[in-house]
């Protein structure tokens, strides 16, 4: 078999890439229950931790570059690589949506606010889901898998907007709790967020595939984004 | 003779090979070949070695006739006619189809007289200073050597020498340049001078490549063509398409297989 030290060096960045995910959904998942248990100690630590996830995926990014220039690849090894450079970005920024959520419990304190955790529990783990799940697509190229992912983030979108009206009246209902609700919104802003970058990557396994470049419909309005 | 050279302001194409099958004695070294030329465009064919990629290129300018064993079936067809048909004279497709070879082969004389010499047996005579010139000019190799026509062509480096040929190809005035792996015997910046040279003629001239160098292919060219050995060893046709698709997104597996590396 002649491209073995391609075919090996690809296959460790896509090693590389799972576990850069599998890192980062672990840290949507500690964030949220953090948040759900006020715990101060494990948010610092998993604040420290995302200098891990962003050393990883710059560390995928340099090997990937380092492949391009050295290895010529071509066709499906280069849409791989080009890919992984996306999916790689797209997994840190998830990972920074967990920071920011882990901020968030250290600047609550201890203030004592309704924080409807069902609905954020539930977007978390239906955000990670998709994000593994689109992930397993993306290892075995799987563009029919990748292409009916993005459509679970109604829920989310839903979940988002039932916290959205639940802190609203909390914030009407008592004006004093003003800055930690819209801290609350802000964690449920970063989890509805995720499920938008696992759209993103989804796209990306559909083009390794498939070799397009398009969009995949969610119900995200990234216009009504904009303007809120 | 009776070519309609009229015909190419239509003709997107500027040769087509129809269902060609190519013989050496009984063996039969390319089956079933279908290939449209774009004028003016650079087609690059690619495969691994035995393929018949350069039969089929000599099959383009009939320089297979000097093989006493070689045949021909099915069409090459050159402004409307085939051009294995009894009555053309192979001798004006070869001037006006041109063949740049594998090592540079300047004739032991003057540059001067390397890029005159087409011009000199067709019958042109005396001055030829600015057909010299407009050759070299076009060949990027009137900078270099302007202030030494009269030098020995031997004198040359590799890829003067491959850049004279090619401005020899250019002073008879060619529709079609063939290139049979014009940089396998250049060191890599000649090789890339040979490349932006082969882009600015593409303006003017349809170029046809053979090159085993993957990557001057996808660098290169605007179309190629993958040929490959069948079961009985003979060259067939896997997949012709634009460059870019057969290098981001090829329709066949042999094809990703064979420019990924993986086969051939």
């Amino acid at each position: 078999m002649v491209r073995e030290t391609l075919n090996r060096q690809i296959h460790h960045i896509l090693e590389e890439t799972l576990l850069l995910g599998s890192m980062v959904e672990q840290a949507i998942l500690n964030a949220v229950e953090a948040l759900k248990t006020r715990d101060i100690k494990t948010s610092k630590e998993i604040i420290d931790e995302d200098q891990i996830i962003n050393d990883k995926r710059f560390a995928i990014e340099n090997a990937v570059l380092i492949l391009i220039s050295t290895q010529q690849p071509v066709a499906h090894d280069l849409r791989i690589l080009t890919a992984v450079l996306e999916i790689s970005t797209e997994l840190e920024r998830i990972g920074d949506y967990a920071k920011g959520i882990a901020r968030i419990v250290i600047k609550l304190d201890n203030e004592s606010i309704p924080i409807p955790i069902r609905e954020l529990s539930r977007m978390a783990e239906v955000g990670v889901s998709m994000l593994h799940r689109a992930l397993g697509a993306f290892i075995t190229e799987n563009a029919r898998q990748a292409s009916q992912i993005p459509a679970e983030d109604d829920e989310i979108d839903e979940l988002y907007n039932q916290v959205y009206r639940t802190m609203v009246n909390a914030m009407i209902s008592d004006p004093t709790i003003i800055d930690s609700a819209n801290l609350i919104l802000w964690a449920a802003h970063n989890l509805e967020r995720t499920a938008d970058r696992v759209t993103n990557l989804c796209e990306r396994t559909v083009f390794i595939a498939t070799g397009e470049l398009m969009e995949i419909d969610s119900s995200y309005d990234e216009d009504m984004d904009a303007s809120s | 003779m009776t070519l309609d050279k009229n015909s190419s302001i239509v003709n997107p194409f500027a040769i087509e090979a129809e269902n060609v099958s190519l013989y050496y004695g009984n063996f039969r070294a390319v089956k079933d070949v279908n290939l449209q030329i774009k004028a003016r465009k650079i087609t690059a064919i690619i495969g691994p070695s035995g393929c018949g990629k350069s039969t089929v290129l000599r099959s383009f300018n009939r320089m297979n006739d000097f093989i006493p064993s070689f045949r021909v079936e099915g069409g090459i067809v050159f402004h409307k006619k085939n051009i294995y048909d009894s009555d053309i004279d192979p001798v004006q497709i070869r001037q006006m189809i041109g063949m740049v070879f594998q090592k540079p082969n300047p004739f032991p004389k003057s540059i001067y007289e390397n890029v005159a010499w087409g011009s000199r047996i067709n019958g042109g005579k005396g001055n030829m200073d600015d057909l010299v010139e407009e050759s070299l000019q076009k060949a990027a190799l009137w900078d270099e050597v302007k202030d030494d026509l009269k030098k020995n062509a031997l004198t040359l480096s590799g890829g003067q020498q491959q850049r004279l040929c090619i401005a020899r190809t250019i002073a008879v005035k060619p529709e079609i340049i063939l290139m049979d792996e014009p940089c396998s015997a250049l060191d890599p910046i000649a090789t890339l001078k040979i490349e932006e040279l082969m882009r600015d003629l593409s303006s003017s001239y349809t170029i046809i490549i053979v090159t085993h160098n993957m990557q001057q292919a996808a660098r290169a060219s605007d179309y190629t063509a993958f040929l490959t050995m069948d079961d009985d060893r003979a060259g067939v046709m896997v997949e012709y398409d634009s460059t870019e698709k057969i290098f981001v997104k090829p329709e066949k597996k042999l094809t990703e297989d064979y420019i990924t590396g993986r086969y051939g």
